[in-house]
């Protein structure tokens, strides 16, 4: 974990409420695809956890939804610098993906596939790509998603854009060896139940620290306790246990 | 003894900054971030005698200069944490660390402190009558006078270590409780534990923390901290450590005026992973600034 100091280059608006923001600074420690950043932002008391959509050289990008004041503060913001944690979280294990992984992302639980999607890609894995969302205005991300690999599906809840459904509607004729996943928590049971290997799921919780001191997010697994933050946010399918 | 050192309850510490008990872990986490040698000590994660998960999750909520948690005590249980975690710990952290010891009945309390004798490195006792996240334990102990001197006296007669009982302020008059435990034999007082609050979600109506209620911490407190320090080490004669929003130097040395010996630092801890390091460095200058010399000299200097 790294504490600094990150400069705002760009905030674009990506759909109604889904902002991308490219911030520059020290990028050293953001090792693996799947980890998140905790960003403090001025008159907010905790920080804010989000994932990391992409990262290269000194540059990180986060894909947000504004869904509470920190969001809504951050979407508005097109300079100056924000103290950020880098390198939270456990991030996904691509050693065991086999030749063909499978990515399926829910709404703002796609960002994190990219980077991911790089990274399988540059192992000379074949990936394919299911993204889900409620409706076309949406969609996000799919042009980034297609220039990694030819197999990119889109669904949308009210059939507006791509296949009408759910992400589970779009498995048909995907042979796949591994999938990863990341969405929110009705998807990720959804998911859990449709495949037919194993794969590892990023969760989400509301957290303290965010570096595994306060055991603010912490869940139960097959393998005992763990904190999302810290053990987490990835979890492998054979270790879940769902709760609630 | 340096400028910064002080005596508590016949240890010396280095410093006053201790970080507080369930924002520290069993501090090998932070030592990965800094070298923890250089705190004056710390408080390791509240443990009772059986493994706990704790409570549901949400256990979080964000509150203005503050927040809400409601963990509840999760913790591996005093064997595992004597077994796994001590030694862990005594890799990165080579001075006396205080045990924060917490029950659900008088003889758990006592229980875990004959068990934590036997083990090595550790310099006091804090016995948590105050976690406001659990039922039928912890901080129904801390609200009545009578119930916190029974858990001193008896945790006193097993004691090889200095015992320290950690106070609520969810009280109608904390000076009574704390003269309860002074008189049954405790050789100090920490304060505050957090104070029992609750955030509602106005999207689902609901409250934000799953458990309802949890308890509230960080720089919103510290008034209130600072004027129960105040108040209770004018009420008795053991050291005092204080605790309760700190997280400056200037909130270090305030708290010191107000009678603390000590200073424990959590919340803060959480925010900045650097806090307690970065703390420490400012003090000499922030002491130079308001001419002091020694920091023991200032504890309970407010007229």
């Amino acid at each position: 974990m790294k504490q600094s100091l990150f400069k705002i280059v760009k905030n674009e608006k990506l759909t109604e409420n889904v902002f991308k923001m490219t911030l520059s600074g020290d990028t050293s420690e953001i090792k693996t695809p799947g980890q998140f950043v905790n960003i403090k932002l001025e008159g907010l008391f905790l920080r804010r956890p989000i994932s990391v959509h992409d990262c290269y050289d000194d540059t990180l990008v986060i894909i947000y939804k504004t869904v509470g004041k920190g969001t809504e503060m951050m979407s508005h913001m097109n300079s100056g610098a924000l103290d950020l944690l880098t390198g939270l979280g456990n991030g996904y294990d691509t050693s065991i993906s086999g030749k063909r992984p499978l990515l399926i992302g829910g709404g703002v639980g796609v960002p994190p596939l990219y980077l991911l999607a790089k990274k399988l890609v540059s192992e000379g894995k074949d990936v394919s790509v299911i993204l889900g969302f409620n409706t076309s205005d949406e969609v996000f991300c799919e042009d980034e998603f297609k220039a990694l690999s030819n197999d990119v599906r889109v669904t949308t809840v009210d059939g507006t854009y791509g296949t009408r459904g759910f992400v589970t509607d779009a498995f048909d004729g995907i042979d796949y060896t591994y999938f990863y996943t990341c969405g929110p928590e009705p998807m990720l049971k959804a998911v859990y139940k449709a495949t037919e290997t194993s794969g590892q799921f990023s969760f989400e919780e509301r957290m303290g620290c965010g570096f595994g001191a306060c055991m603010g997010c912490s869940c139960k697994t097959v393998t005992g306790y763990k904190r999302i933050c810290k053990d987490g946010p990835v979890l492998k399918k054979e270790e879940i246990l769902w709760e609630k | 003894m340096g400028k910064m050192s002080v005596d508590l309850c016949g240890i010396t510490l280095d410093n006053p900054v201790i970080p507080a008990s369930g924002t520290f872990g069993y501090g090998y986490e932070f030592a990965k971030l800094y070298d923890i040698n250089m705190l004056g000590t710390f408080s390791f994660k509240g443990t009772t005698a059986m493994p706990r998960f704790g409570n549901p999750t949400p256990r979080i909520a964000e509150c203005t200069s503050g927040m809400i948690n409601s963990v509840g005590l999760q913790n591996p249980g005093i064997d595992n944490v004597i077994s796994e975690e001590l030694p862990k710990l005594r890799k990165v952290f080579s001075k006396p660390v205080m045990a924060n010891v917490c029950g659900f009945s008088v003889d758990e309390y006592v229980e875990i402190c004959r068990k934590l004798n036997d083990a090595g490195g550790i310099g006091w006792y804090e016995i948590n009558v105050s976690c406001p996240n659990v039922h039928g334990g912890g901080m129904s102990f801390g609200v009545c006078a009578s119930e916190a001197a029974k858990v001193t006296k008896s945790v006193k007669e097993v004691s090889k270590r200095p015992v320290i009982i950690k106070l609520s302020p969810n009280v109608t008059d904390i000076t009574e409780i704390a003269k309860a435990c002074e008189n049954a034999g405790a050789d100090g007082i920490s304060l505050i534990n957090t104070m029992l609050g609750m955030r509602i979600d106005l999207k689902t109506k609901k409250p934000v923390i799953a458990n309802v209620m949890g308890g509230f911490s960080g720089p919103a407190v510290f008034p209130v901290a600072l004027r129960m320090v105040y108040q209770v080490s004018k009420a008795v004669k053991i050291p005092v450590v204080g605790m309760g929003g700190v997280s400056s130097a200037e909130d270090v040395i305030e708290m010191m005026l107000a009678g603390a010996t000590a200073v424990e630092i959590g919340t803060a801890n959480l925010i900045e992973p650097f806090a307690c390091r970065d703390i420490i460095k400012e003090l000499p200058s922030v002491m130079g600034k308001y001419g002091i010399n020694e920091l023991k000299d200032i504890i309970g200097g407010c007229r």
